[in-house]
């Protein structure tokens, strides 16, 4: 296994990696998101986002950046140009405040994907100024960092699981929610009893991001070593 | 599905293609970005304005681009915002070095893609931001994502564009629009639903005999549904939330009775007739009337009427001339 990615840090290969999960994720749930937003927004989720996706893949496979600023600045600017709605902003901006964290380096250890990640929820935040509890992707995003953050010490794999599973809890937390923000707002009470279409992509986000670290790592896998 | 369209999936395309087409000469089409602009911009000395949205609200936004009125507008899918390159290629074709003015529904899309296009853009003007919200249908609270920007836009865009083009300075037009929208009070009833032509079926469904009441523009509900009762009732239900909102005596009023883009002009006119029976009941002043198909949501039936408490500098500004193809006096 000596050819392994050092298993404290994570590669631009593997963040590539970490797009292409997500994509193919959001492409398997696309019908699943659309009906979701159907019931409380304007249909069109899962349909913006596997749209944005397959165009962040294309260009990915068309000229992959070398360093983890310029590929996410790719990613972001890509997803701003091909998603429209509100999603295009949210996800390109949190996929831009991501990249100009990490900076021009081509890996970033457990604390700095720690950084990147909290820089990309804060971007989500300052854009949709949504807070925890307003039935928004930020009822995922924002216990998945945390999560990682608490998790970081254990390296990037275990972290990343840790944040999954948390956005994953976050996502179905907001069911008994009241939409205070985004299109869902105007249906006030009646928004409530629904899952967020925008959390529950979210949790695709760190579903995609910490498969797409396991495995990599076979140092830190039961029955591997 | 009945729809005059080649295929669903290129509507906003193909209708750009017919706007090219019928006003040749005095709007261009930016193709790739969906950017309609005057043909002769970017105006000397004049501050930009750029406006757009979703498409299927017709002629808002790219029908009153033209002198007096906008300077560009940015076509987004229909009933979806504009994407940040599209509005920063729109200001690029009008920038003239005098500022630039974006016009902005209150929609959480909107709202996001025209702030990112000011984040992301290099150089250029400086960027003013005007967001309208004038639905009274929805609660303005810490709780919403605030009221919709519906036709107080179009009034918006008449008089901000009119100050634009006696030259006054960014801060001035901005302050200007932003007076027409504190002024602004608008409300909307639907009595049937629209199709999203990539959808292919209505948007919601309403019973023969049932009225949406303060309906989006792009179908999301209202205030309530109740039984469609004459016009004169609906007509109260109009004029009443917009009046107990924000007092409309004592001051000029321009009035906007728009059509929703299903519902012939002879209702709309026996609608008026009601509105303007009530307003004078209520001791408002009518100084300056619109009715007609201005801000539109397909082929929803329907109205929505806009009453802006104006003064004599608005009234001003509402009747210099403007040169569009879907407003046109005095040019």
């Amino acid at each position: 296994m000596g050819s392994r990615a050092d298993p404290g840090t994570v590669e631009v290969a593997q963040l590539v990696a970490w797009l292409e999960t997500f994509g193919r994720l959001v492409h398997e749930e696309r019908d699943h998101l659309t009906a979701l937003d159907a019931a409380i927004g304007d249909a069109d989720h899962g349909l913006n986002l596997d749209r944005g996706m397959r165009a962040v893949v294309e260009r990915l496979h068309a000229d992959r950046p070398a360093t983890v600023d310029a590929l996410f600045k790719t990613v972001g600017m890509t997803l701003v140009s091909t998603v429209g709605g509100a999603s295009g902003p949210l996800y390109g901006t949190f996929f831009l405040r991501f990249g100009t964290a990490a900076g021009p380096v081509d890996e970033l250890d457990a604390a700095g994907l720690a950084t990147a990640l909290r820089a990309g929820v804060g971007g989500v935040v300052a854009r949709g100024k949504a807070e925890p509890g307003d039935k928004t992707m930020v009822d995922a995003l924002e216990p998945a960092v945390t999560a990682y953050e608490r998790a970081v010490g254990s390296g990037p794999e275990h972290a990343a699981a840790a944040a999954s599973e948390a956005a994953e809890a976050g996502r179905d937390a907001t069911i008994p929610m009241v939409a205070r923000k985004g299109r869902a707002s105007y249906l006030a009470e009646r928004s409530a009893g629904h899952l967020d279409p925008g959390a529950t992509s979210s949790a695709l986000l760190l579903r995609a991001l910490a498969d797409a670290l396991a495995g990599t790592l076979p140092e830190t896998t039961d029955g591997r070593a | 599905m009945k729809k005059l369209v080649n295929d669903p999936q290129h509507v906003v395309t193909d209708a750009l293609v017919g706007v090219e087409a019928a006003y040749l000469g005095r709007l261009a089409v930016d193709h790739e970005h969906r950017v309609v602009y005057r043909a002769d911009a970017p105006v000397a000395g004049k501050v930009a304005l750029v406006s757009g949205g979703g498409s299927g609200h017709e002629p808002l936004h790219g029908g009153f681009v033209g002198p007096g009125m906008l300077d560009a507008a940015c076509a987004g899918e229909v009933f979806t915002s504009p994407t940040p390159d599209q509005v920063l290629a729109a200001d690029q074709h009008v920038d003239a070095g005098a500022g630039i003015l974006h016009i902005v529904k209150n929609y959480t899309g909107d709202v996001m893609n025209f702030d990112m296009a000011v984040e992301l853009a290099e150089g250029g003007s400086p960027i003013a931001t005007v967001v309208t919200n004038d639905d009274v249908a929805v609660e303005d609270s810490l709780y919403t994502a605030g009221r919709r920007g519906i036709g107080v836009t179009v009034v918006v865009e008449k008089i901000a564009g009119a100050a634009a083009e006696g030259r006054r300075d960014l801060s001035a037009v901005a302050d200007v629009a932003r007076r027409v929208n504190d002024n602004g009070r608008s409300m909307g009833v639907a009595l049937t639903s629209c199709t999203v032509p990539a959808v292919g079926r209505p948007t919601f469904d309403l019973a023969e005999d049932e009225l949406e009441i303060g309906v989006g523009i792009h179908g999301e509900p209202g205030r309530s549904r109740g039984r469609l009762g004459t016009a004169s009732e609906v007509a109260e239900q109009l004029v009443v939330p917009i009046t107990d909102d924000l007092d409309f005596t004592g001051a000029p009023v321009i009035a906007m009775l728009s059509g929703l883009g299903g519902t012939p002009l002879i209702e709309l006119y026996l609608m008026y007739g009601e509105i303007a029976r009530i307003l004078g009941r209520r001791n408002v002043t009518v100084a300056r009337t619109l009715v007609g198909n201005y801000i539109t949501s397909l082929e929803m039936a329907g109205c929505s009427l806009t009453l802006v408490r104006a003064d004599d500098e608005l009234l001003d500004l509402w009747d210099a001339p403007v040169d569009t193809p879907g407003l046109r006096w005095g040019a």
